[in-house]
């Protein structure tokens, strides 16, 4: 496995005692903190159409970020070149945030190293043998196609990446990690006499080439295809507000909208989020226990160490429907007097950390899934969401479903199309009146967007009953 | 730095590695963006960038890469990555560079670079946005906070060199303005971010009129409720419409189109929308922000009708969709660093139309007039579409009280053809514009 600091200067002409003199120059006009951030990332990405593999491409992405925090200000530069000269002119320029003179010296770093590697992976996807890679995808074609012959196209791709980060603190703190990261793609195509309908699926995380074995690849085949094959009979939508039950997994998109980003700490602390001032209140129905936890082994949303340096940890959100926690970055930490929870994350060296959402999701209630359906005469059971969004200010949600049906008489019925659900964060969880005991984590699949900048998540969510949501169909 | 010259090396020394269609791609700029917050700096950014892509084709096997490292070493591993992976990629006869009778032949100066962008001070630009924001927040008491204001500038470079022996550069700069105040009564807190982006400085709306216009914006947001669910006339506000636009480019894409994976497959020369529409890409129109000389791949960019008087006249095309589609790309490549290029937009539009807002509203006897929509939910294959969405109720042709928490839903199908009337208030804050736009029935889902 990679040894970050090693790697860094072993492959670029820099020493420890260069980052100490750098992290100096950052604090040259000031300042309550200062941080560089060195990236190395190759990224592959394959796409198979039309039964052939159309392209193969491959980035590496290499810089380095330099960050000076004074008050509640913040001072950023970056550059594409790993050298002394070039970090000395980005650290001089995010060093003018601060105003004062006070001159400090070389800042001593010693070396940390993560309490554990959360994703330790024996054969490295970036360095598979592309035939290798191509194999795998023409595996979920073929048998995509096997699974109705009304399945007319599948486009698969697989995206993977290694990120070698080395985050130095003004703090005294010089840690790295090596993250790989790797997502396989499905989408189906339906065609029944014209009329034509699509199905999605696929999976990943932190993982090596071992994780993409037959049966999961075989699974996601069959799954974007099912898919698209159940909404070649979906009727209307209805229109309105109905008694709505999500089926568990990448359903979770809910939380990360309805509650997830309105606690992360930035908006919190700048009195900005529906949540703003609502710690200890209840903000869920008793039934609701909401966590974020960044240290599980190999998701998508899994770190050993933030993007500042952080271990990650499980902090938990909501417990039995009480707001108890938000997410941290250091910036908000400091200004608050809150204990970090290891969830600054940026999406590169070129972009500053903020507060992030990495695996968020609903423990397990009591409730029997069978249950919770045969108690709702009337509604929508949402079995697939696609993406969602949220304004974080009047705390109104979306999340669209892309697989959903009647519910009738205690029964899942006839599928119906894609629609648009919407609701008010601070109070959609207060109407959760049934928690099951099938909590599932999506496969691997998400990535939250905010302020410009893209992170890999994981959502998750036991089946559950929603006494009310307004359901944007058409009938 | 990255130059011409650097660039034809590398499509040369591609080709001497047994490439036999090489396209290098690259791209410097710089960047600087203030957020003020609350009167005060929060956040400053600035820094310069670069990075080279190169697209290679092996007897019509594709493959590209991407570095933002420009050491020799790296170029080297570049150009091996890609031919080596070109020689494991299949066979695809589609996958090609442009001919050479589509590729530009000189260099337009369409007005995309204001020297005068660069030179703006840090404190002049911590000036404007600060301004805008307390325009924003001396509008009204009701408004209590802001999410802050921000400054951002960009100037850019864009090279292009391939073995059809095309070579072509232009610099661009890019300013933007946006504001975002919070407003606060009766226990309901509101945000409505506005802003304006352009090339020139000059065509940039001012830091007063932005920041008033963002206070109009979140004031009007204020006490909000969910109507009954219903079918109504909706009025799209200008942005709004703009949003459908960027749903409709989706339709028109030629991916989509070769896939058939959208509901206009197969109606080019039909009637898919009232005849008071006209939607046209213009890649030309001078000192915007989504105009080039030269698309992705070389051609020369022009203007085309994707819809005129309702009638469906174009798909944007790059080479690739082109050559599936057995028609003539529209110079709508569009590419990132690293893949193939896509299809993208250049400057998207509806073509204004004759009404006045009011006289639009006016029209409504009980209605939804739109101005924000919240999600992600269109699906181009079946034109189906439901999103999230915010704005006022309009009773008796007038607006009555503001709306929340509701959703919009109807098929594209009929959404195009119902499009009533449409507004003569076109403005381009970016690289899509639409005016305001009245569709005669969807459903209104709420309470």
């Amino acid at each position: 496995m990679i040894e970050p600091i090693k790697f860094f200067t072993g492959k670029f002409n820099i020493s420890i005692s260069d980052i100490e003199s750098l992290l100096g120059v950052a604090l040259s006009r000031g300042g309550d903190y200062a941080d560089l951030y060195f990236e190395h990332t190759t990224l592959n990405s394959l796409n198979l159409e039309e039964q052939i593999v159309k392209s193969a491409n491959r980035a590496a992405r290499q810089g380095v970020g330099v960050r000076v925090i004074s008050g509640e200000k913040t001072g950023y530069a970056y550059c594409d070149e790993v050298d002394v000269a070039a970090i000395r002119k980005a650290a001089l320029t995010a060093a003018h945030i601060a105003q004062s003179r006070s001159h400090v010296g070389p800042v001593g770093v010693s070396r940390v190293s993560p309490a554990r590697d959360l994703y330790p992976v024996a054969q490295l996807i970036d360095d598979e043998p592309l035939p290798r890679k191509i194999e795998l995808l023409n595996r979920i074609d073929r048998k995509s196609r096997a699974f109705d012959r009304r399945i007319r196209e599948a486009q698969v791709s697989l995206a993977d990446e290694f990120k070698v980060v080395l985050i130095a603190t003004s703090e005294g703190k010089l840690i790295g990690d090596a993250q790989p990261l790797a997502r396989m793609r499905v989408m189906c195509i339906a065609d029944d006499d014209g009329a034509l309908q699509s199905g999605f699926s696929g999976g990943g995380g932190r993982v090596g080439m071992d994780f993409f074995s037959d049966q999961v690849l075989d699974h996601y085949a069959d799954e974007a295809a099912r898919q698209a094959i159940v909404q070649l009979e979906a009727q209307d939508a209805p229109a309105g507000p109905m008694e709505v039950v999500l089926g568990p997994g990448w359903t979770g998109v809910l939380l990360h909208e309805a509650v997830g980003h309105g606690l992360e700490a930035d908006f919190n602390r700048k009195g900005m989020s529906a949540f703003s001032g609502m710690m200890g209140r209840k903000v869920a129905s008793e039934f609701c226990t909401v966590v974020d936890d960044g240290a599980m082994p190999n998701r998508r949303g899994s770190l050993n160490i933030d993007d500042e340096g952080n271990p990650t940890s499980r902090t938990v959100l909501i417990e039995n429907g009480v707001l108890r926690g938000y997410l941290q970055d250091k910036l908000s930490s400091r200004l608050t007097n809150a204990s970090l929870t290891g969830n600054g994350r940026r999406e590169s060296y070129r972009h500053m950390p903020m507060p992030r959402m990495t695996n968020t999701y609903m423990l397990n209630g009591a409730s029997a899934s069978g249950d919770i359906i045969r108690s709702v005469k009337r509604g929508l059971y949402a079995a697939q969401i696609g993406g969602g969004q949220v304004d974080i200010t009047n705390g109104k949600f979306v999340f669209s479903v892309t697989e959903a049906y009647l519910i009738e008489d205690g029964k899942v019925t006839a599928p119906v199309k894609g629609a648009t659900l919407i609701g008010n964060g601070p109070d959609a969880l207060t109407k959760v009146t049934a928690v099951a005991n099938d909590l599932a984590l999506d496969e691997g699949v998400g990535t939250c967007g905010k302020d410009g900048q893209s992170v890999p998540v994981c959502v998750g969510l036991p089946t559950i009953k929603i006494s009310e949501m307004t359901v944007g169909g058409t009938k | 730095m990255i130059t011409t010259e650097l660039l034809s090396d590398i499509v040369n020394q591609a080709v001497k590695h047994g490439a036999t269609e090489v396209e290098a791609f690259g791209v410097e700029s710089t960047e600087f963006h203030v957020e003020v917050r609350l009167g005060e700096v929060e956040k400053l950014q600035e820094a310069a960038s670069r990075g080279i892509g190169l697209r290679v084709l092996y007897q019509s096997r594709q493959a590209s890469s991407s570095t933002s490292d420009v050491s020799p070493q790296a170029i080297e591993e570049l150009i091996t990555s890609a031919v080596e992976m070109a020689k494991l990629t299949s066979v695809d006869d589609a996958a090609a560079l442009p001919y050479g009778d589509e590729l530009a032949r000189e260099i337009a100066d369409l007005g995309l670079y204001d020297p005068g962008v660069g030179k703006l001070t840090t404190d002049r630009k911590i000036e404007m946005a600060r301004s805008a924001e307390e325009a924003a927040r001396g509008a009204d008491p009701r408004i209590t906070n802001s999410e802050g204001s921000a400054c951002s500038t960009t100037t850019s470079k864009t090279i292009l060199v391939t073995s059809a022996g095309f070579a072509g550069e232009y610099q661009g700069t890019t300013c933007a303005l946006t504001v975002a105040p919070i407003a606060k009564e009766g226990g309901q807190m509101q945000v409505a971010a506005w802003g304006d982006r352009q090339r020139a400085l000059a065509s940039l709306d001012s830091p007063e009129a932005l920041g008033r216009e963002a206070a109009r914006r979140v004031l009007r947001k204020l006490n909000a409720r969910k109507v009954p669910t219903q079918e109504a006339p909706v009025v799209f506000e200008s942005s709004a419409a703009e949003e459908l636009l960027g749903d409709f480019f989706v339709a028109v894409d030629g991916y989509s189109i070769f896939r058939r994976a959208s509901f206009l497959v197969g109606r080019l020369g039909e009637t898919v929308a009232a005849p008071a529409l006209t939607v046209i890409d213009d890649g030309r129109m001078r000192g915007a922000v989504g105009s080039r000389p030269f698309d992705g791949e070389g051609l020369a960019a022009r203007r085309t009708v994707v819809v005129e008087n309702g009638v469906l006249k174009n798909y944007l095309l790059n080479t690739y969709t082109a050559r599936k589609l057995g028609l003539r790309a529209t110079a709508s490549a569009t590419r990132a660093l690293t893949g193939a290029p896509v299809v993208g937009f250049s400057n998207f539009f509806i073509a204004p139309g004759v009404y006045q807002t009011d006289e639009i509203i006016a029209s409504v006897k009980n209605g939804f007039y739109v101005t924000e929509m919240l999600g992600f939910g269109f699906n181009a294959v079946t034109g189906d579409f439901s999103r999230g969405a915010s704005g006022w109720w309009i009773e008796n042709g007038k607006l009555a009280f503001p709306v929340e928490e509701v959703t919009v839903a109807g098929n594209f199908r009929d959404m195009l053809r119902g499009i009533e009337m449409i507004g003569n208030d076109l403005r381009f804050r970016g690289r899509t514009a639409a005016p305001t736009i009245k569709i005669d029935r969807m459903m209104v889902s709420g309470g």
